[in-house]
């Protein structure tokens, strides 16, 4: 197999998993040995490896969302040993691979916690409030028409790097999870301010931000103290300048929008 | 007006009202430290007496002092108020395993708390001071101005009001560390250019102020 060590011994672990019926109950920590794990896995194989031997006893699998498990899709979202992702900086769950634990480690699973994401079962939370955010404004509204010839809006390139940055936000939640607040202000920022990055986004940019920061908070996410715990547990490196961009957006919106509500 | 009062009471807008506020606290400090560096002065309090008895009563100060009780009062109750819902916001259950200090400092996730110890010490200093001055007849001194300066060698006499000024410029010292710069980035003002510097000058600010005001208690307990 390319790129797996041929040296590397399988290891034996001990997994702290957070077990939940569905949201009206209440969780606890159960434990599970897991054998000959592969350093190659990558985390959610390993976890596949436990569902495999739950299963073959009888016993209900560890529910946890995943999707393209290439890092791109945000679906995977665990609270590895009291990190957003895991220990690791810049990589998603499904991209923390075995080779970083030791033989004989323990391992604390745990669901994003947060008011505005409920555990829906085991691992797996609902994440529909962000869908609810991008909903109310993060967006571009195409009207129909002739096709747009290539290159017709020039945009310089260091603004059109800095707006694809933004744009790179997969949404997975970690921002959230990590923040002592679980303020939701830096998957906000992104969406935000690579939408006002961009003359594509000028014509809605002021009811944008007025909604989006709306409907942040009635889904109950708390506020921002910069302590930026986000942007460091941020699987693709979103970066806290994008949150003083929202801030100015919304200052600005506020000031001069012409929505009186 | 309606959406003046939501501006402000959304979470960005309740973020600026506490950075303007922290910000014009941040002024407030230096007129307060520039002031009563004149303790140091080696008149026996004439100087101090005469400054502090112009604070008391020119009309202009006495109107700056309605804006500055409005200053402490938003910053302290949006402070505490927005605590507490990012508290709530965390929701019932939280982690079994946290290890949050390796992604934040910790002054910056102690902002309340921190605040809180200053809140505690701003009452004492206020009952010390500003208390016995507004409220009661303070005896005078050879210039006929009310003798503040007694008032600060009688309380700083007491190591236990010694223990607590130094302590609360120890937590307030930490509170500008995180808050000076966070300020600037709740406004939006960043800009790479900027920024560190905006920092250093945060720092800087932070301990050259909490350095100063903890060297007058010290000062009276021990060499006056």
């Amino acid at each position: 197999m390319a790129g797996s060590n041929p040296n590397a011994k399988p290891m034996n672990l001990t997994l702290k998993v957070w077990r939940q019926k569905n949201r009206n109950t209440q969780g606890s920590i159960v434990d599970y040995q897991v054998k000959d794990i592969s350093p190659d896995m990558s985390f959610l194989e390993m976890l596949d490896v436990l569902n495999e031997d739950l299963l073959r006893k009888g016993e209900e699998p560890v529910a946890f969302d995943h999707d393209c498990r290439e890092g791109i899709c945000g679906s995977c979202n665990l609270f590895i040993n009291g990190r957003a992702h895991g220990p690791e900086s810049g990589t998603t769950t499904c991209q923390l691979h075995m080779r970083k634990f030791n033989d004989g480690d323990t391992i604390t699973i745990e669901p994003w916690r947060a008011a505005a994401f409920p555990v829906n079962k085991d691992l797996s939370v609902d994440r529909s409030a962000f869908d609810r955010i991008i909903q109310a404004g993060g967006y571009v509204s195409i009207n129909t028409g002739g096709t747009p010839d290539a290159n017709e809006i020039p945009i310089p390139k260091q603004i059109a790097d800095r707006a694809f940055e933004a744009a790179t936000c997969i949404g997975c939640g970690a921002c959230v999870a990590s923040c002592k607040n679980a303020s939701a202000m830096l998957f906000v920022s992104a969406k935000v301010s690579q939408l006002a990055l961009l003359p594509q986004g000028h014509v809605e940019r002021k009811t944008r931000v007025e909604n989006m920061v709306a409907q942040m908070d009635k889904e109950g996410f708390g506020a921002c103290t910069n302590i930026g715990s986000c942007a460091a547990e941020c699987p693709v490196g979103i970066s806290l300048e994008n949150i003083a961009i929202l801030n100015q957006e919304f200052l600005l919106a506020k000031a001069t929008s012409n929505n009186l509500a | 007006m309606s959406w003046i009062s939501k501006t402000f009471s959304s979470s960005i807008g309740r973020k600026i009202i506490m950075a303007v506020t922290g910000l014009f606290l941040c002024s407030f400090l230096v007129v307060h430290l520039v002031g009563n560096l004149q303790l140091f002065k080696a008149d026996n309090g004439v100087a101090f007496n005469a400054y502090s008895e112009f604070m008391g009563h020119n009309p202009l100060i006495r109107t700056l002092e309605i804006v500055l009780v409005l200053g402490f009062g938003f910053h302290i109750y949006e402070g505490l108020t927005l605590a507490a819902k990012n508290r709530a916001a965390r929701g019932g259950q939280g982690y079994v395993s946290n290890h949050i200090e390796q992604n934040s400092s910790w002054h910056s996730r102690s902002m309340a708390m921190l605040g809180s110890i200053v809140l505690f010490f701003l009452i004492v200093h206020l009952y010390n001071f500003f208390g016995s001055l507004r409220f009661t007849d303070v005896p005078r001194d050879a210039n006929g101005n009310e003798d503040a300066y007694a008032l600060v060698l009688a309380a700083f006499k007491n190591p236990l009001y010694v223990t607590l000024y130094v302590v609360a410029q120890i937590a307030l010292l930490y509170h500008l560390l995180h808050g000076f710069s966070s300020a600037f980035q709740t406004l939006g003002l960043t800009h790479r250019k900027y920024t560190p510097a905006i920092k250093f000058v945060g720092y800087a600010f932070s301990i050259i102020v909490c350095a100063a005001f903890a060297a007058m208690p010290i000062y009276f307990y021990f060499f006056k």
